[in-house]
C-alpha cells in the first residue's frame, strides 16, 4: 500500500523528515544565525566541552532558536576552558570563558535570547578563531 | 532517531566517484564507527558539487568546511583532526588559483559566490538515493498541490508567467509547449524527457540526474497532468550507468511512497516513468530523431511540422522537454513565477546551468542567473585563465554555436544576445581558450565532430559538412589560398539554409564565427602559412641558427629521417622537406641553436 494517500500525508512526513536535513539547512545560511564555536581542543575536551557542546546544541533546538554550533580547534584559553564564541546575525564574536552547562543555560536565555551581557567575557580583542 | 551533530558529505557523482569518493566514505564511516561518533555523525553521499576537477569533494557540515582532492587514506585524519579536535586539516583545502590562500569554507569561494542554484538545488546537498531527504526539500509538494488545487489550465499559466524557456538549447516557452499539447486532441498523449546530452563536454543533466533525479521525476508527473497524459519517457543515452542506477532507484521508490503509479494523492491522476536507452548519438538528442529512436526506427529527424505536440511518439501528442527544464519546474510552483521572473533577465528569466570547461583555473558545473556576464562567469566564477594566459575565446552552445571574443565578455548571457552576436545558449557547454589555441583548428575540431555525427539522411549535411571539413583541413595543412576562404563562407551559408534539421542547420556556425571574429587568422594561414597561435604542424619549421650552432653534430645523431645535414664543428642546416617535425633535434640541442619558425 502507498505510504502518501494525499497531501495532508505528504505534509506530516515533509515535517517530520525535516529534522534529518536541518543541520544542511542552516549551514547553508550561517549569516543569518547565532553562530556558536565550541573549543574542542584536549584542554577543552578534558574540562568539559562536550558536554557544553551536546547540552547547547540540544537546549537550542528544543527552544527552536536557529543557530549552527561547531567545533573548533583551540582558542587559547587554556586556563578558562570550556570556551565559547557566539556570534550573532549581524555583530562581532564574543568570547565566554569557563562555560559549563549552567554558564551555557545562562548565556542561551539572557545574551542569545535577550542580547543582555553575562558574567564570563573573555575581553581581549582577538582574531576569529580560523581568521580565514 | 539519532540527532546528528555534523554531516560529512561526500560527493558521489561520476566525476569524484572515478577518483575513489566511495572508498573514502566507506573509510569515514569507519573510522566514525571506531572512534564512538556514529550517533553524532552521518556519512551523505550526494551528487555533484560542480567542482569535480578538483574532486573528489567533502564538505563537512554545520561549518561548510570544503575540502578537496580527498584521498581514501585522508578520511582518518578528517575524523580525528577535523571532528574530534575542531581543527582544520589545512593541506585539503581549496588553494585560491588568485590569492594562493587557502580558503576554508565554501561561502568564501569565488566559485560559489556569484552562482544561484535552482536546477541544481538539491545537487551535492542531499542523498539522491534516498526520497525521504527530497521529501524534507519539499520534494513533490509542487505536485500534491497543483492535484489537490490547481486546473491544469491554472498550473499551465503559472509556467507561462514564470518566462521558462527551454534549457536544451533552442529556448522555447516551456508554458506554451505545454499548452499546445495540451491543446492537441488525442487518447493517449506522452511526456518525453531529453536526457540525451550529446555536446561535447556538457555533464549537466547528467549532474543533475545524478544528483536529484525526483526533481525530474516530479515535474514530469507535473507535466502529466497540465497536458493530459500518463505516461512519462526518459531518453538516456546508455553511457550514463550512475544516472541511469540513480533514476531506477528513484522511479521504484516513488512508486513505492505512491508518488508515480495509480491514483496519485488521492487524486485519480494516475502517471508513471520509465526509462528508454540511446546509444548516444549527437543527432538522437533532436527531438524527432529521439522519438523515432524510442519508437525502435532509425534515430534520423524528420521533417516539422509536424511538431511532437501534435504528433510524436507513436503519432501521439508529445511533450518533450530537457532535463534541466523540468528541474526547474518544481521550484518555480514552490516559490511562484514572480520569484523566478525576478531572476534572470527580461526575456530569459531564472538561470542557467553551464559546463565551464578549457583553459580557466576553476572548471566545473555552475549555475548563474541569466544576464551575467561572460566575463564574471570566466574571470569570476572561472577564477580567470590558466597559468597567466591571455584569454582569446570562448566556444558556447558546442557544435551548433559559435566563438565569442574578447569584445564580448561584457555581454549578459541569455538567449538573445548570445544569437544576436553569432553563438548561441545550447545546452549549456563553454569551453574558454587563451592565446595557445588556433582558431582555425578549433573550428576543425567541431567539424570533425559534425561530419562524424551527421545521420547522412539529408546531402546538404552529409556532404557539405564533409566539404568543410576538407577546407579546413586544407588550410591547416598551408595548402589553403584565399578562394577557400570565400568556398567556406559561401558553403556555410548553404548548409545553414538548406539542411533538413538543426545539426546541419547549426553545425557550420563554429567555422562561420571564428572566420567573422578571427579574420587575420584564416589570412595567416592562407596568405603567409603561418599559425599565429603556434598549434598547426604543418606550419611550423625548425630552422638551425648559424650563429649559436658549433657543429656538436649531436641533432643529425638524433634526426630519425637524416633531414640534418652540416660537418663537424660547422652549422648544421635543417632540410624541411624532409623534416617531420618530431622536434627530436631541439630537445637534444644543448646550444639552444635550434628554434620553431
Ligand atoms: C542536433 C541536435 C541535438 C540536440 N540535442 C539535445 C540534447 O542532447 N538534449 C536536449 O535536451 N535537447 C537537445 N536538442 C533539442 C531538442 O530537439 C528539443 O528542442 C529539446 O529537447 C526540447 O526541450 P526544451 O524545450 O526543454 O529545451 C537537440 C537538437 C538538435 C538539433
Ligand atoms: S541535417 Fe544532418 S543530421 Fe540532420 S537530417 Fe540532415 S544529415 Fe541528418
Ligand atoms: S645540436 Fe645544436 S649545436 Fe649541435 S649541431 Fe645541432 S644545432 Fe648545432
Ligand atoms: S624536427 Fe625531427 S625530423 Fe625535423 S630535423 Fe628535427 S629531428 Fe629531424
Ligand atoms: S562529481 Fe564530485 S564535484 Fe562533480
Ligand atoms: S590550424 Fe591553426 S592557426 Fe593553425
Amino acid at each position: 500500500m502507498s505510504k502518501v494517500k494525499n497531501l495532508q500525508d505528504l505534509k506530516k512526513m515533509r515535517d517530520e523528515l525535516k529534522g534529518k536535513i536541518n543541520l544542511r539547512e542552516k549551514s547553508d545560511h550561517p549569516e543569518s544565525m547565532v553562530q556558536i564555536k565550541v573549543s574542542m581542543a584536549t584542554c577543552g575536551i578534558a574540562s568539559g566541552a562536550r558536554e557544553t557542546m551536546n547540552y547547547m546544541i540540544d537546549e537550542l533546538d528544543s527552544q527552536a532558536i536557529d543557530a549552527v554550533v561547531t567545533q573548533t580547534g583551540c582558542m587559547g584559553y587554556c586556563y578558562a576552558e570550556p570556551t565559547i564564541e557566539v556570534t550573532m546575525p549581524g555583530e562581532k564574536p564574543l568570547v565566554f570563558g569557563n562555560v559549563n552547562t549552567k554558564k551555557a543555560s545562562e548565556i542561551i536565555e539572557k545574551y542569545i535570547k535577550n542580547g543582555e551581557l553575562v558574567d564570563g567575557i573573555i575581553p581581549d580583542s582577538y582574531e576569529t578563531i580560523d581568521g580565514k | 532517531m539519532a540527532k546528528y551533530k555534523n554531516h560529512i558529505l561526500v560527493c558521489a557523482g561520476t566525476g569524484c566517484r572515478a577518483s575513489e569518493s566511495e572508498a573514502i566514505a566507506v573509510n569515514l564511516k569507519r573510522s566514525i564507527d571506531e572512534n564512538n561518533l556514529e550517533n553524532d555523525v552521518q556519512v551523505v553521499r550526494t551528487g555533484c558539487f560542480g567542482f569535480c576537477e578538483k574532486g573528489p569533494v567533502v564538505k563537512m557540515v554545520p561549518d561548510n568546511t570544503f575540502y578537496v582532492q580527498v584521498t581514501p587514506d585522508d578520511a582518518e585524519d578528517l575524523v580525528l583532526e577535523h571532528l574530534i579536535k575542531g581543527r582544520k586539516v589545512d593541506r585539503l583545502l581549496y588553494v585560491d588559483p588568485e590569492t594562493k590562500e587557502q580558503v576554508s569554507d565554501s561561502k568564501h569561494m569565488d566559485f560559489y559566490k556569484k552562482q544561484i542554484r535552482i536546477a541544481l538545488r538539491n545537487c551535492g546537498f542531499i542523498n539522491p538515493e534516498n526520497i525521504d531527504e527530497y521529501i524534507a526539500r519539499d520534494g513533490y509538494s509542487a505536485l500534491g498541490t497543483i492535484l489537490d488545487e490547481m486546473s491544469p489550465e491554472s498550473a499551465i499559466k503559472i509556467i507561462k508567467d514564470s518566462g521558462l524557456r527551454g534549457r536544451g538549447g533552442g529556448g522555447f516557452p516551456t508554458g506554451l509547449k505545454w499548452e499546445i499539447t495540451r491543446k492537441s486532441e488525442s487518447d493517449q498523449k506522452y511526456v518525453v524527457c531529453n536526457a540525451d546530452e550529446g555536446d561535447p563536454g556538457a555533464f549537466m543533466d547528467r549532474s543533475i540526474l545524478e544528483g536529484d533525479p525526483h526533481s525530474v521525476l516530479e515535474a514530469m508527473a507535473i507535466c502529466g497532468y497540465c497536458i493530459g497524459a500518463d505516461s512519462g519517457l526518459i531518453y538516456i543515452r546508455a553511457e550514463y550507468p550512475l544516472a541511469i542506477k540513480r533514476l531506477k532507484v528513484a522511479i521504484n521508490q516513488a512508486r513505492e511512497y505512491g508518488l508515480l503509479g495509480n491514483d496519485i494523492f488521492g487524486s485519480g491522476f494516475c502517471f508513471d516513468v520509465e526509462i528508454r536507452y540511446g546509444a548516444g548519438a549527437f543527432v538522437c538528442g533532436e527531438e524527432t530523431a529521439l522519438i523515432h529512436s524510442m519508437e525502435g526506427l532509425r534515430g534520423e529527424p524528420t521533417v516539422k511540422p509536424p511538431f511532437p505536440s501534435v504528433s510524436g511518439y507513436k503519432g501521439k501528442p508529445t511533450n518533450v522537454n530537457n532535463v534541466e527544464t523540468f528541474a526547474n519546474i518544481p521550484a518555480i510552483f514552490l516559490k511562484g513565477a514572480d520569484w523566478f521572473r525576478q531572476i534572470g533577465t527580461e526575456k530569459s528569466s531564472g538561470t542557467k546551468v553551464f559546463a565551464l570547461a578549457g583553459k580557466v583555473n576553476n572548471v566545473g558545473l555552475i549555475e548563474v542567473p541569466m544576464g551575467t556576464t561572460l566575463r564574471e562567469v570566466i574571470f569570476d566564477i572561472g577564477g580567470g585563465i590558466k597559468g597567466g594566459k591571455k584569454f582569446k575565446a570562448v566556444q558556447t552552445g558546442g557544435p551548433s554555436g559559435g566563438c565569442l571574443t574578447e569584445h564580448h565578455l561584457d555581454l549578459p548571457i541569455d538567449y538573445d544576445s548570445l544569437i544576436a552576436s553569432g553563438s548561441m545558449m545550447g545546452s549549456g557547454g563553454m569551453i574558454v581558450m587563451d592565446e595557445d589555441d588556433c582558431m582555425v583548428s578549433v573550428a576543425k575540431f567541431y567539424l570533425d565532430f559534425t561530419v562524424e555525427e551527421s545521420c547522412g539522411k539529408c546531402t546538404p549535411c552529409r556532404i557539405g559538412n564533409k566539404r568543410l571539413y576538407e577546407l579546413l583541413e586544407k588550410i591547416t595543412l598551408g595548402k589553403g589560398d584565399e578562394g577557400d576562404l570565400t568556398r567556406l563562407r559561401n558553403l556555410g551559408n548553404v548548409i545553414k539554409d538548406t539542411a533538413l534539421c538543426g545539426l546541419g542547420q547549426t553545425s557550420p556556425n563554429p567555422v562561420l564565427s571564428t572566420m567573422d571574429n578571427f579574420p587575420e587568422e584564416y589570412e595567416a594561414h592562407v596568405k603567409e602559412s603561418k599559425c599565429p597561435a603556434g598549434q598547426c604542424r604543418a606550419l611550423m619549421q625548425y630552422v638551425v641558427s648559424p650563429k649559436l650552432c658549433t657543429g656538436c653534430t649531436l641533432c643529425a645523431r638524433v634526426c630519425p629521417v637524416d633531414a640534418i645535414s652540416g660537418d663537424k664543428k660547422m652549422p648544421h642546416f635543417i632540410n624541411t622537406s624532409i623534416c617531420i617535425k618530431c622536434g627530436a633535434c631541439m630537445d637534444k640541442c644543448k646550444f639552444g641553436a635550434i628554434s620553431i619558425q
